[in-house]
């Protein structure tokens, strides 16, 4: 072989192995918080105080990430889940979050709880380039990828669902008269505005009577009657299990028999319906994404099954009759997919655009539901399917709907 | 039986104690340095204890040396971050000017508030200002206000860059600022306790019928009591909203009050620079009860409240000062 | 018409729940003259209990006379354990530790039975008066009246009852005449505790149970035991009734407000109520030597 020729050769060797070592370097990137075995997640939650009924939410992403951790972990590293109390005050979420992310260097921030209190640190997320994945809240702002490209919300946004009740109301009632009862807070409140936004103009002439409450009230006895006395023959219901379960009470004990929309927050047969009585409940119409553990049907299929035997292994003082404990399985599950998409850039701009590449569905979920987004999508589950409860289960009436 | 609340305080450890300049030198220099030492986010915490310490400062001129027991200073804390917000947010106003603003509208409100409730006393007054604090945030989340207030969402306060001039970051900055603020607040504190018009202010708590009759004028000085006490507050309100960027009408719920409270008494009413302790306490305690146990950590706060009133019973300042004395006697 | 008469007839069964509570808190306030944050967390500790025994096939009445029974020794626990050591401390001091009861029942009801909401029974029957009020709040409504008597007789007639009035208003005479007032504390304690646990037991059923059940409640039972005169048991009930309407009609016909602020304009009004008569409707007033 002549000079020229080795020497060709051995620049094509040097490229070659430039080429490897160098895509090897370039394949593992991290960001803050995460190493070879490890991968560190921020969290809050309110573990005390009045909102204390969501902090199960918190343990059931905790005892998912346990599971994943004894089978082996996301691409070999362990999660290490690091979830604080704030107490849904936004002072307390401001103090804990820069905690999470300037002490313990955690990697992103995910499933916040509160609209208030993900508000607080809205700013300060996108400020600082903190991922603020997938907030526990249904208020629409969170999907707004150009102003704020770090927060990006997950449940289908309340809007959303008042849009697709005031469609029912559109396609199925004649000469509808919406009676509403909120919870005066954001939730509450975003949910009624859904419902104007999609009765349009005519949503002064239909809705002829709001009312709302505070969840320090003790009953909601005198809403629901000034709501029946407006002549209403369609009630639109916006509370928490507790106050839907009064309402549902209250609403049958004077003989009211309105066409009863219940928001999916408390469509719940074990946590709402039973407590008020089944057949009182027969005939609520809602809205689902995905399974309620308490209902018959539901508990017959092998994806129950699979959810039962992780809560008895991993959870076991949690309540199988909670739907929130549903709900914190599955938010879990899209955090693993998104890691598991990232593979080994773990860099906090990647982890956003796995975020914003997601398509999947879970066990859990309705059929026909799943979760979507895109560079320009940053609502993932935008579908829900209309249920009736017929005093013993749930039954579908309907197609799964999308809301835009 | 009465209907009083009786807030006896043990005044000495303010009243007559001249200002030990060691100790307060001390404090001042360690102070100042702090946060040049400590990570930024440690300087925002220490900042809040601060904002914490004024704010249960104010609430101690009115419930500790003037026996006005107030469950409602939530509400003037509120009054005092929201000034600030909306001034900051909706006119663009500079943010240092909106402090003083927020300390003035509380002061008005204070006092436009302790005047009906010259009436009232002890459990009576506690109803009072209980209904003011529950109704400050309904009013503020409610939709006639929503346009001013943001409603249930709120308002986000940006604040000004540090003034370049200065080779310091946000978290420095403002910790200064604060920790400025509270020496000069605190000051002013000892010297109105120790004026006449403190006495007047004791006098009234300890037997207003005496106080009456000797001359003082109760009435004025009750509710200009309310008002600087809810000055003070406000003050802390609006380093607040500018120190977290961010108001919502759940950032002062009932629970703010309550915690203000236990504040004011763990720090030691009738003290001072209890304050600080019963800042520091009410931020720290929380976090501290919830590294033991999540599930249970509100229980366990519970349980270290009852057992540092077991082991304190007048306070933390109180207890320092027992031992003081004992270690007096015996050096 | 029957709207206001439907708004006043929900405002009684809101206010019979007011009542319940404002006794407990009346009582309390007899003893030791102070105003016990933790007394609603308490009830509703008591009614976990209940739930508790209830659910393993302990007949409802049983149930609840073993849990009052539970309350009332757990008051007198209380008092004697907690509050003795820490007597001579100041009032305020005492507020606290009130609170940190408050937040070890809150807590602890939480962490053993969850927050998903539960069913209570009531010992009434299902159904309502023409649709108008329903059974259990009639019945609940005669239960306050009944413990409202209960209570006056025990004050008025009988030894221990004047004993602990005693012991309330003048601890060191009493002392002097052979009362124990120790032990009265404790039994006033006792006693609220045991009230309380039928307040809760009686709310349940309407609100459903579930650990922050009582935090609206206690300030509502607060407030009207304020605004009926915190010195009598009477005046706590009618202030119960009080509230309980002028909230409801408050909330529906002041347009302006509407539902939004009708917890504002309820203590607005009693605030009012306040500065017209200062010792609340039916209280004595003190006076005070110097």
């Amino acid at each position: 072989m002549n000079t020229g020729r080795k020497f060709t050769l051995a620049l094509a060797a040097a490229a070659a192995f430039g080429l490897v070592a160098g895509s090897a370097v370039a394949e593992k990137a991290y960001g803050p918080g995460v190493t070879d075995t490890n991968i560190k997640l921020g969290n809050t939650n309110p573990y005390s105080g009045p909102a204390a009924a969501y902090g199960t939410i918190g343990k059931s992403i905790s005892a998912y990430f346990d599971k994943v951790n004894k089978e082996g972990g996301v691409n070999g590293r362990m999660i290490e889940f690091i979830s604080l109390d704030d107490g849904y005050s936004p002072p307390k979420t401001k103090e804990q979050t820069r905690k999470l992310v300037e002490q313990d260097d955690v990697l992103l921030i995910f499933q916040g709880l509160g609209t208030p209190t993900n508000s607080a640190v809205h700013n300060y997320m996108n400020k600082k380039k903190v991922p603020q994945l997938f907030v526990a809240t249904g208020a629409t702002k969170w999907g707004d990828p150009e102003n704020f490209p770090w927060t990006m919300g997950w449940q289908p946004s309340y809007q959303t669902e008042g849009r697709l009740f005031g469609a029912y109301i559109m396609e199925n009632v004649k000469d509808p008269k919406i009676g509403i009862l909120y919870q005066n807070d954001d939730y509450g409140k975003d949910y009624v505005k859904g419902l104007k936004d999609k009765l349009g103009d005519k949503a002064s002439e239909w809705i002829v009577a709001e009312e709302s409450y505070e969840v320090t009230d003790p009953t909601i006895s005198s809403q629901i009657i000034k709501l029946k006395n407006s002549g209403a023959n369609v009630f639109y219901n916006v509370s928490i299990p507790k106050f839907a379960a009064q309402a549902i009470k209250k609403v049958r004990e004077l003989e009211w028999d309105p066409v009863f929309l219940n928001n999916s927050v408390s469509n719940s047969v074990g946590s709402v319906y039973k407590p008020a009585g089944l057949d009182k409940s027969k005939g609520i119409i809602s809205l689902q994404y995905y399974q309620d553990p308490t209902s018959p049907d539901t508990q017959k299929t092998e994806a129950y099954a699979k959810w039962k035997a992780w809560m008895g292994e991993y959870y076991p003082e949690g309540d199988l009759l909670n739907t929130f404990n549903v709900y914190g399985y599955l938010v879990a599950q899209t955090m693993v997919q998104v890691l598991e998409q990232a593979g080994d850039n773990l860099t906090r701009e990647n982890i956003m655009k796995e975020a914003a590449n997601l398509n999947m569905e879970i066990d859990m979920f309705l059929p026909g539901v799943s979760i979507e987004t895109s560079a320009t999508d940053f609502y993932p589950i935008e579908k829900m399917m209309p249920v009736q409860f017929n005093g013993e289960r749930l039954v579908s009436i309907g197609k799964v709907v999308s809301a835009n | 039986m009465t209907t009083e609340v009786e807030t006896n305080t043990d005044s000495r450890l303010t009243v007559g104690s001249k200002i030990n300049i060691k100790w307060v030198g001390a404090f001042i220099i360690l102070g100042a340095l702090l946060p040049f030492f400590v990570e930024g986010y440690t300087s925002f915490q220490a900042t809040l204890v601060m904002i914490y310490a004024i704010a249960i400062l104010g609430l101690n001129l009115l419930t500790g040396f003037n026996g006005q027991f107030s469950l409602g200073h939530s509400a003037f804390y509120a009054i005092g971050a929201y000034t600030a917000a909306v001034l900051v947010y909706h006119l663009d106003w500079p943010v240092y000017v909106t402090i003083p603003i927020g300390g003035v509208v509380c002061f008005v409100a204070g006092f436009l508030f302790g005047l009906p409730a010259l009436r009232l006393e002890g459990l009576y007054l506690a109803l009072a200002t209980f209904a003011l604090a529950v109704a400050v945030p309904q009013i503020l989340k409610s939709s006639h206000l929503e346009e001013l207030t943001g409603g249930v969402q709120g308002l986000d306060v940006f604040r000004p860059d540090v003034p370049a001039v200065l080779p310091i970051d946000m978290d420095q900055w403002w910790y200064l600022i604060t920790f400025g603020i509270m020496l000069l607040m605190f000051w002013v504190a000892w010297n109105l306790i120790n004026s006449r018009s403190g006495r007047a202010m004791m006098a009234i708590r300890d037997n207003p019928i005496a106080a009456a009759s000797m001359g003082i004028n109760t009435s004025l000085y009750k509710s200009l009591t309310f008002g600087v006490s809810a000055f003070y507050t406000g003050i802390a309100g609006a380093l607040s909203a500018i120190v977290i960027e961010f108001v919502a009408p759940d950032s002062f719920t009932f629970q703010l009050s309550i915690l203000l409270f236990i504040g004011l008494v763990v720090g030691g009413t009738g003290s001072i620079w209890g304050a600080i302790f019963g800042g520091l306490f009410i931020l720290m305690v929380p976090n501290i009860a919830e590294e033991v146990s999540t599930g249970l950590s509100y229980a366990v706060f519970g349980v270290i409240l009852i057992l540092v009133i077991y082991v304190m019973p007048s306070g933390i300042a109180g207890f320092v000062n027992i031992l003081r004395v004992r270690l007096r006697k015996i050096f | 018409m029957d709207h206001l008469l439907q708004q006043i007839l929900t405002g009684l069964a809101n206010g019979a729940i007011y009542a319940c509570l404002a006794l407990a808190v009346v009582m309390i306030y007899q003893a030791i003259d102070h105003f016990n944050f933790a007394q609603g967390e308490m009830a509703m500790f008591s009614t976990y209990i209940c739930w508790s025994m209830i659910a393993v096939g302990i007949p409802y009445w049983i149930a609840f006379l073993l849990t009052i029974v539970v309350s009332f020794t757990a008051g007198i626990a209380i008092e004697r354990i907690i509050f003795k050591p820490i007597h001579n401390a100041p009032v305020l001091s005492h507020i606290v530790v009130f609170i940190g009861l408050l937040a070890i029942f809150n807590s602890l009801a939480g962490a053993i039975w969850d927050h998903t909401i539960k069913t209570f029974p009531s010992p009434f029957p299902e159904g309502s008066f023409g649709g108008l009020i329903g059974l259990h709040e009639v019945g609940m409504f005669f239960v306050t009246l009944l413990l409202l008597g209960a209570i006056f007789c025990f004050f008025k007639y009988t030894r221990v009852g004047m004993a602990m009035q005693a012991a309330a208003a003048n601890p060191d005479s009493a002392e002097l005449v052979g009362i124990r007032v120790g032990w009265m504390l404790a039994l006033g304690w006792g006693l609220a505790a045991a009230i309380g646990a039928v307040a809760g037991m009686m709310i349940a059923p309407v609100v459903f149970l579930d650990p922050n059940m009582m935090l609206g409640i206690l300030l509502y039972g607060f407030a009207a035991a304020i605004v009926g005169g915190i010195t009598s048991p009477g005046g706590a009930v009618a202030g119960g009734f009080l509230v309980g309407i002028i909230e409801n009609l408050a909330g529906t016909y002041i347009p302006a407000i509407g539902s939004e602020l009708k917890l504002t304009v309820a203590l607005v009004l009693i605030v009012t109520v306040l500065l017209f008569k200062p010792n609340g409707l039916f209280g004595k007033s003190i006076v005070t030597r110097v």
